[in-house]
């Protein structure tokens, strides 16, 4: 059974399988981490340009490090320093950018579903480090092989989201990976802050309140309040916010008594979760970041050698 | 239609091991320094029994390593990518005499990868290569060490080694 995508754009178009193989790979991927020369062969000769349209810390890092640890030649261009400050329009950019031959374009967007549009312009290899409110699929990716490691499955485990799940793209690749391996998803946040419909997407259920999504919770997930994204004010402000939705050692104890807590980061510290949580024992957060690399290799490694099928 | 010969047995395969383990311990006077590593997937399985056998013959116990080699395959690009295996040697390579592990050499490129995988990982002493069959076709200057039987075949022939729960119980030459 191989990989079979030239490019990941979203946890949606990946079946159940395709996300198994990727998440097996990042584990054999974990020991290159761990070594004293963390380096292998694998992908000599191939160019990688990291296009971030979006600021970035972790992921930006994270990709990079990813290919240079699989020996890829990475090349980062910013919005600050790069054509499209100019005018240039995304298309002319990529197609800029083409005739420098690179394998893999890895780029971060601010409008949902850019990728698709660049996907049909150029012949190499796409991944998407997260589009507007639509998917952030390698951030998925390593939440659920963080998962993963501490539970040893996915299936049958009851997931809480809580936060701004309308502006969130790591809260829709989570519930599109998530519900394919077997998990429920539970969710919760302001209702101005709750996509309407999003029941839909499978095995998830909205609560009313906090605390009946995170009642007996095997992982709670928290979201950053996406102030940036939010077009008018969707919330009174941070004080209510946090009173009603922030995570705090009080509220912790309705989840299962080994919940993981978890957040993609940047972390608003006293806002979505006060700060006894973030650095508290049942926190995953630098362990997602740990993993975030070996994900991204995976994914790198695997689009490589994938052929066309979309 | 296929046409299989069966070239060496269960009872075969435990002798050629047995005697491999003795020749090993002879040309390196002992175990001092020895570590074994197999290549994946069926050269761990083989490394384990050498193994086995070598705590038999010495009474001591020696490292057993594994090493996936699909990251240093030199054809990432002809024939896409595979799924990647676990690499676990949970030792330091640095001075040791590494005696690596294969069912089949052919044409020598996985033994390449195998040793690439192995120089990233420590600077070992020297290696040696075991192999259970050895069927000719080298497009690389290598050559094994220990060898259970050379077998000379044909391009277009195939040598299937059958496991059955990690243990070796048949090798075939399976005729296309």
């Amino acid at each position: 059974m191989s990989f079979r995508h030239k490019h990941i754009i979203a946890l949606r178009d990946l079946s159940k399988d395709d996300i198994e193989q990727l998440l097996n790979t990042a584990e054999s991927m974990r020991e290159i981490n761990n070594r004293e020369i963390k380096k292998v062969p694998t992908l000599r000769g191939k160019t990688i340009i990291n296009l971030f349209y979006e600021s970035s810390t972790r992921t930006r890092t994270s990709f990079e490090i990813a290919g240079k640890r699989l020996s890829a030649d990475t090349v980062n261009i910013a919005p600050s320093n790069s054509s499209a400050t100019k005018g240039e329009t995304l298309a002319d950019t990529a197609l800029n950018l083409l005739a420098m031959k690179p394998d893999i374009i890895v780029m971060r967007h601010a409008v949902s579903g850019s990728h698709y549009f660049l996907a049909e312009k150029v012949n190499c290899s796409i991944i998407n480090a997260g589009d507007g409110a639509h998917e952030h699929p390698s951030q998925g990716l390593l939440d659920m092989l963080t998962i993963k490691d501490k539970f040893g499955r996915l299936d049958g485990l009851k997931v809480a989201i809580v936060g701004d799940i309308t502006h969130s793209r790591v809260a829709r690749s989570n519930i599109q990976g998530l519900t394919k391996l077997g998990s429920s998803i539970f969710l919760a946040g302001p209702p101005t802050m709750i996509p309407p419909g999003v029941e839909r997407l499978g095995n998830v259920t909205v609560c009313a309140t906090m605390k009946e999504a995170i009642q007996d919770a095997d992982v709670v997930m928290m979201l950053r309040i996406q102030q940036e994204r939010q077009g008018k004010t969707l919330m009174p402000n941070a004080r209510e916010y946090s009173r009603y939705f922030g995570l705090n050692p009080q509220n912790l104890q309705y989840a299962r008594p080994d919940a993981m807590v978890m957040h993609p980061g940047p972390i608003n510290r006293g806002v979505e979760m006060s700060s006894y949580v973030v650095d508290g024992s049942q926190s995953h957060i630098l362990k997602q970041v740990e993993n975030g690399v070996a994900v991204r290799m995976a994914m790198l490694y695997h689009v490589c050698g994938g052929t066309a099928v979309e | 239609m296929s046409q299989d010969t069966v070239i060496f047995d269960q009872a075969g395969i435990a002798r050629a091991l047995t005697r491999i383990a003795h020749e090993i311990l002879e040309k390196n006077k002992g175990t001092e320094d020895l570590v074994l590593v197999g290549i994946r997937s069926g050269g761990d399985h083989l490394a384990r029994l050498l193994r086995d056998r070598i705590v038999e013959i010495e009474g001591v116990e020696i490292p057993l390593g594994t090493v996936d080699i699909t990251m240093y395959r030199d054809d990432i690009s002809s024939r896409g990518t595979l799924p990647v295996g676990k690499t676990e040697i949970p030792f330091a390579l640095d001075g040791k005499k590494i005696i690596l592990v294969d069912e089949v050499i052919f044409t020598g490129r996985t033994i390449r990868a195998a040793l690439d995988a192995l120089i990233d990982i420590g600077r070992p002493d020297c290696i040696q290569l075991a192999v259970l069959i050895d069927r000719g076709h080298r497009e690389l200057p290598i050559r094994p060490d220990f060898v259970g039987r050379n077998v000379p075949t044909a391009r277009d022939e195939d040598i299937c080694v059958f496991f059955d729960h990690a243990q070796p119980i048949e090798v075939r030459l399976v005729k296309s």
